[in-house]
């Protein structure tokens, strides 16, 4: 199973294993990883899952759709990895992948 | 922090406060209690992705169960609690079963409001709050030759969700609203008479000014006898008629009742070792400034981690502006506020097209924004909130202006 990293804005790093098929936000939620709200349950609906996808990984996440764009471009803190965690669709290339995570959603 | 906390009620709110109370420190044991025989799940999706057969139950959990193992979180699925003993600090499970606690967290929840109508026993009749109940939406259309009738009775968001689920799934539908408009309680006109018109270009048929009499039919539902007269034929009746606190608990343990259970900013009942949180409870809003019931996941879960913080001795009220959203078709409206006791609404954008905006005022004061598919104004619009911002009526219709400006 591909192991995610997450790394919070303090410098704590978490890992997590994570189902092909499954995303990164739920890769937090089931493991109680601090730092993804993810109010509405992955429906791309309120970015309260945004993270930073290591620079490392931009060529192994998939791309930005428009909904996400939209959201993303008003969270606090953005940067051009901001990406929602819901998002990231886990594969198998994803294996390693490191996230990092804002110091907070709101 | 030892002994036994008991969150009564296995939904959004106790999926959180399990996590929460170990992030704060409970050493004890947690123990929640529900009666679906299912782990938390999400239940906005009951009525959208669920009922339209995109999900399974299981992408429907919050998280699966055996992840709340990694909390030490223990479940009793399946079980409703009978009483609360305040004296003996215990309560009485309806398998006769009892369990003392040291801190009680009520996580209730809501269910929907009965409505008294001739018929509503019969077959074919449902209300729309469970996992359960989606099943026995289905298992009744499966049993129809396509396409199925359905009546729904409540043109809420519940109910309109459900049509646009149910149109995608080729049923024919009608819904039939007591108000002059859909969304009367929760939208302005504008928003009501867009959600009209998309409905109908869809092919929902909408029926307002509109009430029902009884529910017909001999061994199930055949018809539905509306207050004009007319009947509509329908194999399948969805009631969508709001939801109730469910109070009843609280309220045979002698705790205080307003619109729910009543608690403080930090979630505390009128027992120092019981706490409420999520649908079931009132509390004092920081941010709306009056007491209110919210009926929100993302409350739910705020609710649920002042609750934690309360149960471990610290006092945290992190109010937040509620934010609500739903899905119809190609449509995503999100809310960002509650828009209790607007004065003024202004329209941002064209409200012909499938974008544009909402703004609900209180002389100056900004309350509450519908975004319908404008995600970056829904952003924005929370962000304004947040910060106490009230934007003037010239910056809210001019589209040309950068909401972000007056952000910085």
């Amino acid at each position: 199973m591909p192991l995610i990293n997450y790394v919070d804005a303090s410098g704590n790093q978490f890992e997590a294993e994570v189902e092909v098929g499954s995303n990164v936000m739920q890769g937090a939620v089931d493991n109680m990883i601090d730092g993804i709200l993810a109010e509405c349950g992955g429906a791309c609906a309120c970015a309260t899952c945004h993270c930073y996808v290591d620079q490392a990984w931009q060529d192994k996440v998939p791309a930005v759709e428009s909904a996400e764009q939209d959201l993303l471009e008003a969270v606090v803190d953005p940067k051009d990895n901001s990406r929602l965690s819901c998002q990231l669709v886990v594969t198998e290339e994803m294996d390693g992948l490191v996230v990092h995570l804002p110091a907070s959603q709101y | 922090m030892q002994g036994n906390c008991i969150i009564i009620g296995a939904s959004h709110a106790a999926a959180q406060l399990a996590p929460s109370l170990r992030q704060e420190g409970w050493q004890g044991r947690i123990i929640i209690i529900g009666d679906e025989p299912y782990a938390p799940y999400h239940r906005p999706p009951l009525s959208k992705t669920f009922l339209s057969g995109e999900k399974t139950l299981q992408q429907l959990l919050i998280r699966p169960l055996a992840a709340y193992d990694k909390i030490d979180a223990e479940f009793m699925l399946g079980q409703r609690v009978d009483s609360i003993d305040r004296e003996s600090k215990s309560i009485t499970l309806n398998n006769g079963e009892t369990l003392s606690y040291e801190k009680l967290a009520l996580c209730t929840g809501s269910r929907p409001r009965q409505i008294p109508l001739p018929g509503v026993d019969l077959a074919g009749v449902h209300y729309l709050r469970t996992v359960a109940d989606i099943e026995g939406i289905r298992a009744h259309l499966d049993k129809n030759q396509k396409p199925a009738k359905v009546v729904i009775i409540g043109g809420g968001y519940i109910g309109l969700e459900t049509a646009a689920a149910l149109n995608k799934l080729g049923v024919e539908v009608t819904v039939l609203e007591m108000m002059e408009r859909i969304l009367q309680r929760v939208t302005a006109p504008v928003i009501s008479e867009f959600y009209q018109n998309i409905h109908t270009e869809a092919g929902v048929n909408i029926l307002t000014s509109m009430g029902v009499d009884a529910i017909q039919g001999e061994a199930k539902v055949e018809s539905v006898l509306c207050s004009n007269g007319e009947t509509i034929a329908a194999d399948v009746v969805i009631i969508g008629a709001g939801i109730v606190p469910n109070i009843e608990l609280a309220e045979a343990a002698g705790l205080t009742i307003d619109n729910g259970i009543a608690v403080d900013a930090y979630t505390q009942t009128s027992d120092p070792d019981i706490v409420a949180a999520g649908d079931c409870s009132s509390y004092p809003h920081k941010l709306i400034g009056s007491r209110v019931r919210l009926e929100s996941v993302p409350n739910a879960t705020e609710q649920a981690k002042t609750a934690a913080a309360s149960i471990c001795g610290k006092q945290i009220d992190n109010h937040t502006h509620p934010w609500f959203w739903s899905d119809q078709y190609d449509i995503k409206l999100q809310i960002a506020g509650f828009n209790m006791g607007y004065d003024q609404v202004l329209v941002r954008g064209d409200n012909n097209s499938r974008a544009f905006s909402v703004w609900y005022f209180k002389g100056e004061q900004l309350l509450a924004v519908d975004c319908i598919n404008q995600a970056k104004e829904f952003m924005q619009a929370k962000q304004l909130l947040a910060k106490g911002i009230n934007p003037s009526p010239g910056h809210v219709c001019d589209t040309d202006f950068d909401l972000k400006s007056l952000l910085a």
